[in-house]
């Protein structure tokens, strides 16, 4: 650490941190040293990235293939209007770099995937895991074990947070566990919705992923006591926090080798494939059946409140009473059912499948999304 | 009787509650009531030899019923169980 200088700028800039006394100049210059890779910056990604530039970690690796999408901006506070469009590494790097100019911050505009995990990771000390998905979460596990690097997790869902640090090695040698000791393997795939899915309160990221920030800080410094062994829940919706304990699972396989983990987690390659099963209506063949008057029954599978913001004529049956109101769908002639984007109706027509022998229902490729997108421009999007 | 905390995911199939009252001195026993209670919940939390799903774990107070007796864990009165999947979002 004697190698690790500060110019006057530096220590001025750092001076909240250099007057705590278990932090001092010596916490500071660890965090200098230091290498962190944030997967993923979305939601969590956002207030780790900020605070770890801001607090002067020296070098801040960034992945993300993604770029910003205005439905980020509820809760993705490193971009802004002007981003949009941008891919999020170079818009993520411009904010850090006029947070911060004495860092080093590294982009990888790419997925992480199986093939470049240990090539990427290999040169950090610490990893925040901030991804979106159940594939790339066991990889960022997986890998770090592999590499036996520390991986500092957080998830959310809803108002739901998780937070731990797997994979850490204290002063002793021991390492603590990973994430496969507390989930050996992911849910089927749609049990657990993703945020595109099932949404996410904005602020929630913002709480979450500053604990992890706080996580990596404290990893890096050697202060205080890291979540290890420890799961940290948060329930924002009533303020309930819980701090439990999680062990070494005796029952789980060493991880040896990094595998296909989209075929792990049971996710099909191409979204397409999940609605193979049911027929499909694209908004165009809709828009005929509308304009040459074919009878036919719309079904729109939405909440209410979603109803309420734009709706393209269909009968209103959420999904969740689909099965009770199925007596209102006709079965003698076509039935398009929609949702917003197409999932929804997807699930609602299997069910009506398998429950009541349908075979005249039509998912609507895309939803009213792509209605508005590319029939009636007119109608709000959401 | 002992209390059990419904993560948000699962509460789609406990008609949004959070925390159901439960019958039962052990784990198993307070599950079997949820699930009595609540149907639709047991596919999603028990396998078909009717043992805890991977993706899902149990504590009983602070502990993971793995670390304990397992579903045989015993539970009295005002015990908290919680039910914590894996969640993904970010």
């Amino acid at each position: 650490m004697d190698n690790i200088k500060f110019s006057q700028e530096e220590l001025q800039r750092y001076s909240r941190h250099i007057i705590i006394p278990e932090f001092n100049i010596e916490g500071q210059k660890k965090l200098k040293a230091a290498k962190v890779l944030v997967v993923g910056s979305g939601g969590l990604g956002s207030p780790l990235l900020l605070y770890l530039a801001a607090a002067g970690v020296g070098t801040i690796g960034v992945v993300d293939f993604d770029v910003v999408d205005e439905s980020n901006l509820q809760r993705q506070v490193l971009f802004g209007v002007e981003n949009v469009g941008k891919p999020k590494v170079e818009a993520a790097k411009e904010r850090q770099k006029s947070l911060n100019p004495h860092i080093d911050i590294i982009s990888y505009n790419t997925q992480l995937t199986s093939e470049n995990a240990l090539e990427i990771i290999k040169d950090y000390d610490v990893v925040a895991d901030g991804t979106d998905n159940f594939p790339t979460r066991y990889l960022v596990n997986d890998a770090c074990v592999i590499l036996g690097k520390t991986n500092v997790y957080a998830s959310i869902f809803r108002f739901d947070g998780q937070v731990s640090v797997f994979n850490y090695k204290d002063k002793d040698g021991n390492i603590g566990p990973n994430y496969r000791d507390l989930f050996p393997e992911p849910p089927p795939p749609g049990l657990v919705p993703s945020c595109a899915e099932g949404g996410v309160l904005g602020v929630l990221p913002g709480i979450v992923g500053s604990l992890q920030a706080n996580e990596v800080i404290k990893v890096i410094t050697g202060i205080g006591a890291p979540l290890v062994g420890r799961l940290f829940l948060f329930d924002a919706l009533h303020f309930e926090t819980r701090t439990l304990k999680i062990a070494k699972n005796p029952d789980v396989e060493p991880i040896t080798e990094l595998i296909d983990y989209v075929q792990f987690c049971g996710v099909p390659h191409e979204e397409v494939s999940v609605q193979e099963a049911v027929k499909e209506l694209t908004v165009q063949e809709l828009q005929k059946f509308q304009e040459e008057g074919k009878d036919f029954q719309l079904i729109d599978v939405r909440e209410t409140y979603e109803y309420e913001i734009v709706q393209i004529g269909g009968e209103l049956i959420p999904l969740g009473t689909i099965v009770q109101e199925a007596g209102r769908i006709s079965k003698d002639k076509p039935v398009v059912v929609h949702c917003r984007s197409g999932k929804r109706s997807a699930d609602a027509i299997r069910e009506l499948e398998i429950q009541f022998g349908f075979d005249n229902l039509y998912n609507l490729k895309g939803g009213v999304k792509a209605y508005a997108e590319e029939i009636d421009t007119s109608l709000p999007v959401y | 009787m002992s209390k059990v905390i419904i993560p948000t995911p699962l509460r789609k199939f406990t008609a949004q509650t959070a925390t159901v009252e439960t019958s039962g001195a052990t784990v198993a026993e307070a599950v079997q009531d949820l699930t009595d209670q609540y149907p639709d919940l047991r596919k999603h939390l028990l396998d078909d030899t009717g043992k805890v799903r991977s993706f899902i774990r149990i504590f009983v107070g602070d502990e993971d019923i793995l670390a304990l007796n397992r579903e045989e864990t015993v539970v009295e009165n005002d015990t908290v169980i919680s039910i914590v999947p894996a969640i993904a979002g970010g």
